[in-house]
């Protein structure tokens, strides 16, 4: 049990970071994609929900598999400096990732900015704030502060999604579960000790947030 | 679009069964799960502190973990398991527990966490006076449960029971990774043996999104139904 506790925490390094680069690309994804949403024009609105669409009603897996066996196949990508990229199993799982958390991230945050009482920018309004001024300084920070317990709960789902880059050979914290699984025959002991980890990963994300939601939470 | 036709020639027939696959392994998880939701949510509303420690554990643990290391464990570890309990009562072949049971348990136990916290949630918000209402009418505890808190609850979670089909559906996929030949699996097959795999792993998505689309059409139905007269 000891013995294999290193070359798992080793994994949970390289989760840790997928998690964080994901989440950091899936958060300027998701801000740009529930701009558009809340966009007046129909065609951009519609395009952004298509993306939102499509990326919550697959599962992860089929977008991880159209990105790193999928792109591949196309030629004239292959041929392009993009191959540099998606030649590696890690950053197809980074781009997958993000586009997905990205997906569940706009519609939290276009609920946030829906739920904005109107009383708010009509009384920015009166009071001869532009429109980039109130949506800076009004809409965006109240958005960011309504969504946080949400956004709580997609960190969680895209740290345990995470664990499916073991899938496409990265030797994350699956990873190694499965390669220590391999070599020992001990399924109990691998995957339970990797069970630990992933739970107390959870647990430090579930209290961060709790804390940012005590100190930036937004009563209306 | 000759890949997709039926028969011999192309993967029409197998995508189809394999789909239907998914649908079966979806079916059968939410049942598993909805068993385990009514053990648990019973454990997590109750009074003793034990039991709603117990409750909270499975609750907790199978939603912080990742479904792939479940799916894993009951996989690599299920067989061992089965044998070892076939060893006390004096069985020493191999076992081979089917993928189909392995992979619906897994999914099913993860699906039922999510079900004990939708019934949960449901059965608190049914208004407190209807208990006392129904103690005040001399109801027995057990007549309580299933006349006049049960079927408030179930209407009660339709929508939120919905999300959580939503995830059973899209977690169905990560069976592929036992062998099920499930939508997943069948695009893999296809798309190593015709080395096209950007079109397979697209018939998939669009194979996904129209299980999501219909199910949640018949979904929005039955709450339809079942929401008339509030």
């Amino acid at each position: 049990m000891i013995s294999i506790f290193p070359s798992l925490l080793n994994g949970a390094v390289i989760t840790f970071q997928l998690l964080v680069t994901s989440m950091f690309f899936g958060l300027i994804i998701g801000l740009i994609f529930a701009i558009l949403r809340i966009n007046k024009n129909p065609i951009i609105n519609k395009f952004a929900y298509g993306y939102s669409y499509f990326f919550r009603g697959t599962p992860l897996l089929v977008q991880l598999y159209l990105i790193y066996y999928g792109l591949a196949n196309i030629e004239f990508l292959r041929n392009s400096f993009f191959w540099v990229i998606i030649k590696e199993p890690y950053w197809c799982a980074i781009i997958a990732f993000s586009l997905n958390t990205g997906a569940y991230t706009s519609e939290i945050l276009r609920s946030a900015f829906q739920t904005i009482k109107k009383g708010y920018i009509e009384a920015a309004q009166s009071l001869g704030v532009t429109k980039k001024i109130t949506f800076y300084r009004i809409q965006l920070p109240i958005a960011i502060k309504q969504s946080l317990p949400a956004y709580g709960n997609e960190i969680i789902l895209m740290l345990k999604g995470t664990s499916l880059a073991s899938v496409i050979t990265i030797m994350d914290l699956m990873g190694e579960a499965r390669k220590v699984n391999v070599l020992t025959f001990k399924p109990f002991e691998a995957f339970i000790t990797a069970g630990i980890i992933y739970l107390f990963i959870t647990f430090i994300i579930h209290n961060i947030i709790k804390y940012l939601e005590k100190k930036y939470g937004f009563q209306t | 679009m000759e890949l997709l036709s039926f028969g011999n020639t192309g993967w029409g027939d197998e995508l189809f069964f394999a789909t239907l696959m998914t649908i079966a392994v979806s079916i059968a998880a939410m049942a598993i799960g909805f068993l385990f939701a009514l053990i648990f949510t019973p454990l997590k509303l109750s009074k003793n502190k034990t039991l709603n420690i117990i409750g909270n554990c499975y609750t907790t643990i199978i939603r912080g973990v990742p479904e792939l290391l479940v799916i894993y464990l009951l996989f690599f570890g299920g067989t061992g398991a089965a044998m070892y309990v076939a060893s006390i009562f004096g069985y020493d072949g191999y076992i081979e527990i089917n993928a189909f049971i392995t992979g619906a348990l897994a999914i099913g136990i993860i699906s039922g966490a999510y079900s004990t916290e939708v019934f949960r949630g449901a059965i608190l918000s049914i208004d407190k006076g209807q208990f006392e209402a129904s103690k005040v009418l001399g109801i027995k505890k057990n007549i309580q449960f299933y006349k006049i808190i049960l079927p408030q609850m179930l209407r009660l979670s339709i929508p939120n029971l919905s999300n959580v089909w939503q995830i059973t559906l899209k977690d169905t996929s990560l069976i592929s990774v036992t062998g099920l030949v499930e939508i997943m699996r069948q695009s893999y097959i296809a798309a190593g043996s015709t080395r096209d795999p950007l079109f397979f792993y697209s018939v998939a998505a669009i194979l996904y999104l129209m299980l999501t689309f219909l199910s949640m059409k018949l979904i929005n139905k039955l709450e339809m139904k079942y929401s008339k007269g509030y």
